[in-house]
């Protein structure tokens, strides 16, 4: 595993591309995150601090840093997809195999290495969570400062899934620009789909069919945390009220997806001559 | 003796398009094995099965007597497929360094392989940076880091300037001469005889012959022929058991030996019968003659 791994590695490390993209989707989300987090003076007019509004608060700060770092993952998906593209336009990936590289080894290697970009992240995100929120938290209990890590967890199955969906269309479709289009397609033909059952069932069935879809699925593993931060704010407000929770069973929905677009991705490489 | 490759009953079709046609042969070890075809033989699709890139349609193929999968298998082989594959931004030394992770060999190797294609002191440059047949010569290098039992080549001299050919050439019969196994696969026929050992000759993917090079040459040769007497001297030619065919192309006649005859017997003979000749020539056929031969008239 750590071979394949480290040869995957030498592949992203080695292209000056993917180290600048890999290098922004760790640090941007980390740059917003600090610069959020410290009191903006505006030429003495006055002064914004998000942490005022209550957001670096736990638990919420979990919801809401795992929420808005996972826009961020576009990023590393560019990587993902590139990673496949260029094996494929370099001819790499045959040259590879001959070289004694199973065609499961070579689909591992590139899972591994999603799956440790994950890790890094989710571990990164925490660690500054946690800092950033023991500063501005009022509350210093270790039951209310880890509550709701559940969210760290959704967080990385989300990354996971999203960059086996990239890794599957980069096998797809071989080229890159091709198969970040084609994320695009997918999200288009999420909302048809969802437009024609609505139109055949009801609005509640709709919402529940959607929510099996690939992208769908991993959306709503993390839910916006707008509401409720309006809902901290103002707790009278009973209508405003909604289920943000992390449940098992999304979270087993993109374990599946991940399982299956790994599993076609080496399907795809089985049957096809290179 | 100890088999390397074999290959029985391959079979691959695109499509409609059958590229290779119940194919069998072996590859033992220590020889030099030339795959001889006109572009679109099959060559290319059969390398490309064996290796693990193509997926057959029927047949079989077992490396080393079968006793290992096909990807551990290739781990103990070196081979390079027409253009030489690798990643471009990277360094001479950093691709090698990929295959020996790869393959699982030390790194100590990539000097010692660089040395041999003369590409030491070119190691750090970028792959893109490379001509053509540094890249080749690259490729060599890369097939060769795991000292492998065999080195399979396609087309390896393609698109190459005749000083890199013959670089090329030296370093493969270099590689010959130290007892490793070699395949190479080329319409290059010159190649294949100057090289090669054993030959395996390919036509729209069925196999047309298959033994030793000079086994392939070895006909009994045939006669350039010019008299006077043309009707009589053709006549006299086409009714002899001796000859298998009599080929006329305006006053050349060239008739071809069923059994061995030197040019003097054929004269006396000639002498006897009252045919003055006035032209004589013996000769044998090349490689490229009968490979002609094969793949025209079958």
């Amino acid at each position: 595993m750590l071979r394949l791994v480290k040869l995957e590695l030498q592949k992203l490390l080695l292209n000056r591309a993917s180290v600048v993209l890999i290098f922004i989707s760790f640090v941007l989300p980390f740059t917003v995150l600090i610069l959020s987090s410290i009191k903006i003076n505006f030429f003495g007019f006055f002064t914004l601090e998000l942490g005022e509004l209550g957001i670096f608060n736990f638990p919420i700060i979990w919801h809401i840093t795992t929420y808005f770092a996972a826009f961020f993952k576009l990023f590393f998906a560019i990587v993902v997809v590139s990673m496949i593209g260029n094996e494929y336009s370099n001819k790499t990936i045959k040259q590879n195999l001959i070289d004694g590289l199973s065609k499961k080894e070579f689909i591992l290697s590139k899972f591994y290495t999603i799956v440790l970009f994950s890790v890094l992240a989710t571990v990164l995100i925490a660690v500054a969570s946690f800092f950033i929120g023991l500063y501005y938290s009022s509350y210093n209990e270790a039951s209310i400062i880890f509550r709701e890590t559940e969210f760290l967890l959704a967080y990385f199955i989300k990354l996971v899934g999203f960059f086996s969906l990239c890794l599957f269309f980069g096998m797809l479709l071989k080229r890159s620009a091709f198969a970040l289009a084609f994320l695009f397609v997918l999200y288009i033909f999420e909302w048809i789909a969802f437009w024609i059952i609505l139109r055949a069932t009801s609005s509640e069935i709709a919402w529940k069919v959607k929510n099996f879809f690939p992208l769908e699925s991993m959306q709503n593993l993390i839910k916006q945390p707008f509401q409720r931060l309006i809902m901290t704010k103002y707790p009278e407000n009973i209508d405003m009220a909604y289920d943000y929770a992390v449940y098992w069973y999304e979270l087993v929905i993109v374990l599946g997806w991940t399982a299956i677009f790994v599993f076609l991705s080496y399907r795809l490489l089985k049957q096809r001559d290179l | 003796m100890e088999s390397i490759l074999t290959i029985k009953n391959l079979t691959k079709k695109f499509g409609y398009l059958t590229a290779v046609k119940d194919l069998s042969f072996t590859i033992n070890k220590g020889n030099v094995y030339g795959i001889l075809g006109p572009n679109g033989s099959g060559k290319s699709t059969t390398l490309g099965i064996v290796l693990n890139v193509v997926n057959k349609t029927s047949g079989e193929f077992s490396w080393f007597d079968g006793q290992t999968t096909t990807h551990d298998a290739l781990k103990k082989v070196g081979a390079i497929i027409e253009n030489p594959n690798f990643y471009p931004y990277m360094t001479g030394y950093q691709n090698l360094k990929l295959v020996c992770r790869i393959k699982n060999v030390d790194y100590s190797k990539i000097d010692e392989k660089l040395a041999v294609v003369g590409l030491l002191d070119r190691k750090d440059s970028k792959f893109k940076n490379f001509s053509l047949g540094m890249k080749q010569r690259l490729a060599i290098a890369s097939a060769l880091l795991n000292d492998p039992e065999i080195l399979i080549l396609d087309e390896p001299t393609n698109g190459l300037d005749p000083q890199g050919i013959h670089q090329i050439r030296t370093l493969i019969k270099q590689i010959a001469s130290e007892g490793t196994t070699i395949l190479l696969a080329s319409h290059l026929l010159d190649e294949v005889e100057k090289v090669c050992s054993h030959v395996l000759v390919l036509r729209k993917g069925e196999r047309l012959y298959s033994g030793r090079v000079d086994e392939m040459i070895s006909s009994h040769g045939f006669f350039e022929l010019k008299s006077v007497q043309h009707g009589t001297l053709v006549s006299f030619l086409q009714n002899n058991p001796d000859f298998i065919s009599v080929k006329e192309e305006g006053e050349l006649i060239t008739a071809f030996l069923n059994q061995p005859m030197d040019a003097s017997t054929f004269n006396k003979l000639m002498f006897e019968k009252g045919i003055t000749l006035s032209h004589l020539v013996k000769r044998k056929e090349s490689l490229e003659e009968q490979f002609l031969k094969l793949t025209d008239n079958n």
